[in-house]
């Protein structure tokens, strides 16, 4: 089912396959109830993120429950910060990027998001996986 | 007419005056030249092109200075970093080349922004937001007629230096383009002229070398990452001695 009930992960690393192997890893171990994107790579395809990519991944699982961003390095980060920006308020406040291990912090967060746990909890879950 | 944006920026009484002997009359400016096509591949988007007004020539030869710097610049990432910043770079500046006609049309406020802009959408790295918050906010912060004078720069810079600590979470002394950005701003503001921003650019990006890195891809490194220069410091510094050139030539 679609879940509006339950906050929706995002996955950015600058790999497409780690982005997509860690989306999957989260619906097999999480189920489908919880909605996940997985973003990875640049423009062309190479090692990299991009922000208009990051933007529609955060879009396409979007519901006002928020939104929590996995993201594996640096440039991951800074461009989801930035895609962030771009979507604005009042938005950009339901979206929280978790500062966590990309695969361990998503399934963290889809497991905590799938019982219905609000934005600022399963983003503490998330980051509480690596203190 | 060209010369009117261009003498926005290089003219007015502030700019070298009295600081170095080779500030030269106003009335003795000549037009830009254009960029240097025999450096550059015929495929590249900067061959052949006329020189334009100021945000589309600044467009074109930021991409140029890149371009001859890009190889470097990746050497020095993949010592302390994953090795795409010449890559990441060229990208992100051939978006801003390629959009040089339609900048040529804007004033610089403007144009820095929406350069600005295609940086934080086409560079694919954290350079991306990072140079493309210093544009925007520069813009934002430029004068409607353009900078008259270094101090205005200096005022723009500021605009753009907080942007990139804010987006970075950093500041001096971190091993970053911060490290160059700063001192230049400082440079320019206490009156300084040309040269002593090509200076303090210089004196900045050799500074990163001793430093260790405590912010990007370099901080996993730790004190490893002592003894190399900092690749996003010294892209900083390309662009400084760009802009400085242009202003140079502006000013002959």
């Amino acid at each position: 089912m679609s879940a509006p009930g339950t906050v929706s992960i995002v996955i950015v690393s600058h790999s497409r396959d780690i982005a997509r192997g860690a989306a999957e890893m989260v619906r097999q171990m999480v189920g489908a109830e919880v909605r996940v994107a997985a973003c990875g790579g640049n423009a062309e395809g190479g090692l990299g993120t991009d922000v208009a990519a990051i933007r529609a991944a955060i879009d396409s699982v979007w519901t006002d429950r928020g939104v929590a961003v996995l993201v594996d390095l640096g440039g991951a980060e800074t461009n989801s910060e930035s895609a962030i920006d771009l979507i604005g308020p009042p938005r950009a406040s339901r979206i929280a990027i978790c500062n966590a291990p990309v695969v361990e912090g998503a399934v963290m967060a889809a497991t905590e998001a799938a019982g219905g746990a609000d934005l600022a909890t399963v983003r503490a879950t998330a980051e509480a996986f690596g203190a | 007419m060209k010369g009117g944006l261009t003498s926005s920026v290089a003219g007015g009484a502030g700019w070298n005056a009295g600081k170095t002997a080779d500030a030269a009359a106003p009335g003795t400016r000549q037009p830009l030249p254009p960029v240097a096509p025999a450096d550059l591949p015929s495929t590249h988007p900067l061959a052949a092109r006329p020189a334009g007004p100021l945000p589309g020539e600044l467009a074109r030869r930021a991409l140029a200075a890149i371009a001859d710097h890009a190889d470097r610049l990746s050497a020095l990432d993949r010592a302390i970093g994953d090795g795409d910043h010449g890559a990441n770079m060229l990208r992100g500046f051939g978006a801003v080349a390629g959009a040089a006609d339609r900048l040529a049309a804007q004033a610089l406020p403007e144009a820095l922004q929406a350069a600005g802009h295609l940086l934080v959408m086409k560079t694919g790295g954290a350079s991306g937001p990072l140079y493309g918050s210093l544009l925007d906010c520069m813009g934002k912060a430029a004068p409607a007629v353009g900078p008259r004078s270094g101090v205005d720069l200096a005022q723009m810079l500021d605009a753009g230096i907080d942007a990139i600590k804010l987006r970075g979470r950093s500041d001096a002394g971190a091993k970053t383009m911060l490290d160059v950005l700063i001192p230049v701003q400082m440079a320019l503001a206490s009156g300084g002229a040309i040269r002593a921003a090509r200076d303090a650019a210089d004196t900045g990006l050799e500074a990163t070398r001793a430093m260790r890195a405590k912010r990007g891809r370099a901080a996993f490194l730790g004190a490893r990452s002592v003894g190399h220069l900092d690749p996003g410091a010294c892209s900083a510094a390309v662009l400084v001695h760009m802009v400085c050139d242009l202003l140079e030539e502006a000013g002959r």
